[in-house]
């Protein structure tokens, strides 16, 4: 049973899921903010810490939600190091192209991290599991304290 | 019909014959919106095929039968509550709409700024912004009677609210959405009264599963939705006492709820036409007629009697589930089953029971600060309605017991 759903809920996610390897707040951190999603009442905090060169350092994370949505923190997590806020945002339209449609063209090599969530848009009620951690990151990087997925 | 067959019942919902990701629909969401059965479905194509105008104020032909397919909504509502005049029924969209009318009207053509308004723990969000929104713009005071563990209204600390004099009105749920529980809606108004508020009853959930009699509880104001009740959405009810909706001022104005106008002035219809402004919703109130005397035709004591077997039926069942915990375990309680399981979280079970054709929902319910209270974020909720069988009950059960495997 379930065999369907291995699309979206394959070794990767249900790892990340179970066992996020990133989910720890950042004790010395330069930017923080909290996405809240309304509509399903998952809640996720990201702390973030710059380099010199104001790319990303480290980035931490905490989730109360779903596997997908903390898998999807956790590999938002390696997707985004070493990257500056533009390139930071521009990964997340193309996430988000992803995550709606399961394909984007030209991005599929930054986006190796994230490969493991392209099947969520066989999902619907579920792609804004996926983006939820990406909001709040920006909402961090834009210097604003919280976001929404809604 | 005096015996409760289950196939028959279901033969007369066209859509429980669809499949879902090719397998049987098992629609276990029904608190959210019920199905709709060929009556209602009938009566609505009916009317807009055979005898539609605008209503009220036509003086022809189909603007009289139409104005009496929708006027006889009026009727069966009024029936259906045991109200003592079908003046008292107050057409709305919805129940949000019907509360927010008296949070409006009454709230502000009536209640004082610092008088309380009461609720309780376990309110679906429509019976607890409006309040916020009252107390913020008129200056009155919102108090929460906080429920028991075990997902009851806690009743000591409830009266306890009273104490100072100062409790215009109570706004509390007869059902709760998420746990299932009924609230003692006799106890609740006795109390109330005692103390000179008055009491609105949120009947989203109760005047589904049982009679409602607005007079023995003595009910000040009822709500309830439609399209809960087997009816279309776009059509709510609202009672209220005549004497109280005659004070209330209105609180949309435009055309069907004055008397007169002129530049300068107008009066104002009589009740209820003076909370009805603008065209309504004809054919979704004929489908509300439809759909009452449906549920009339079954009697509520073959549908609570079906729903309570099914009910313990789900409860065993769940209850064996290893992992699973049930939230809520309130004595009096109905077919609304909210639950957590060890190893998912309420949205991965939604998702894998949904592949498995079975439709669940999940989340926090439009219930934020009672899944505060219960120190959730987040439940799975199977919920049953006349259609639902035991059969599907057990689907739902050993397909829990697999997500469960799944995450393990
Ligand atoms: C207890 C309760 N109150 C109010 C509502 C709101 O109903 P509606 O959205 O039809 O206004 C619901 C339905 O979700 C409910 O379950």
């Amino acid at each position: 049973m379930f065999e369907d759903v291995r699309d979206l809920y394959n070794a990767t996610i249900l790892e990340r899921g179970r066992r996020p390897r990133h989910m720890r707040r950042l004790e010395a951190f330069d930017a923080t903010a909290k996405g809240d999603n309304p509509m399903c009442g998952d809640r996720v905090q990201v702390w973030v810490k710059f380099a010199e060169d104001r790319s990303i350092a480290a980035t931490g994370f905490d989730a109360r939600g779903c596997e997908i949505s903390k898998a999807a923190a956790d590999l938002m997590v390696e997707a985004v190091a070493g990257k500056t806020a533009d390139d930071t945002k521009a990964m997340f339209a193309a996430f988000r192209t992803l995550a709606q449609t399961g394909a984007c063209e030209d991005c599929a090599e930054a986006l190796a991290p994230m490969q493991p969530l392209a099947a969520v848009h066989e999902y619907p009620s579920r792609v804004k599991c996926a983006t939820l951690p990406w909001h709040a990151l920006i909402a961090a990087l834009d210097g604003q304290g919280a976001s929404t997925s809604e | 019909m005096s015996q409760f067959d289950v196939t028959s019942i279901r033969a007369q919902f066209p859509i429980l014959g669809q499949t879902v990701r090719g397998k049987d629909l098992v629609f276990l969401d029904s608190a959210a919106s019920a199905q709709k059965p060929r009556a209602v479905i009938d009566a609505m194509v009916g009317a807009m095929e055979t005898q539609y105008a605008n209503i009220h104020r036509g003086l022809h032909w189909m603007s009289e039968r139409t104005t009496e397919a929708y006027e006889a909504a009026r009727d069966a509502a009024a029936r259906l509550l045991n109200a003592g005049d079908r003046h008292e029924i107050v057409f709305v969209r919805n129940s949000t709409e019907g509360i927010n009318l008296v949070a409006h009207s009454y709230g502000r053509g009536v209640l004082k700024p610092g008088q309380a308004v009461v609720i309780s723990a376990m309110e679906h969000h429509s019976n607890i912004v409006p309040w916020q929104m009252l107390r913020d713009a008129h200056g009155t005071e919102l108090r929460v009677a906080p429920i028991t563990d075990a997902g009851e209204l806690d009743m000591a600390a409830y009266e306890a609210l009273f104490a100072d004099g100062k409790v215009g009105l109570v706004a509390i749920t007869h059902m709760s959405n998420v746990l299932g529980s009924y609230t003692p809606a006799e106890r609740i108004v006795q109390i109330a009264h005692a103390h000179g508020a008055k009491v609105l009853l949120d009947g989203s959930q109760a005047v589904v599963h049982r009679k409602v009699d607005v007079r023995a509880l003595d009910a000040d104001f009822y709500v309830f939705t439609g399209h809960k009740l087997y009816g279309p959405t776009g059509i709510g009810v609202l009672y209220g006492k005549a004497a109280l909706l005659e004070a209330m001022p209105p609180w949309m104005g435009g055309g069907d709820m004055i008397s007169s106008v002129t530049y300068e002035t107008s009066t104002w219809a009589r009740v209820p036409h003076k909370f009805e402004a603008g065209t309504p919703a004809i054919i979704e109130g004929i489908g509300l007629e439809a759909a009452i005397r449906w549920v009339e035709a079954i009697g509520y004591d073959a549908i609570a009697a079906h729903e309570a077997e099914l009910t313990e039926h789900a409860l065993a069942r769940m209850s064996a589930v290893d992992g699973l915990t049930i939230i809520g375990r309130a004595q009096d309680r109905g077919g609304v089953v909210s639950f957590t399981l060890d190893r998912a979280h309420a949205h991965d079970i939604a998702t894998l029971l949904d592949r498995a054709g079975i439709a669940v929902r999940a989340g926090h319910h439009c219930a934020e600060p009672l899944m505060r209270r219960l120190g959730l974020e987040s439940t799975a909720r199977a919920s049953f309605g006349i259609y639902t069988t035991a059969e599907e009950i057990d689907v739902l059960a050993d397909t829990l017991t697999k997500v469960r495997e799944f995450f393990k």
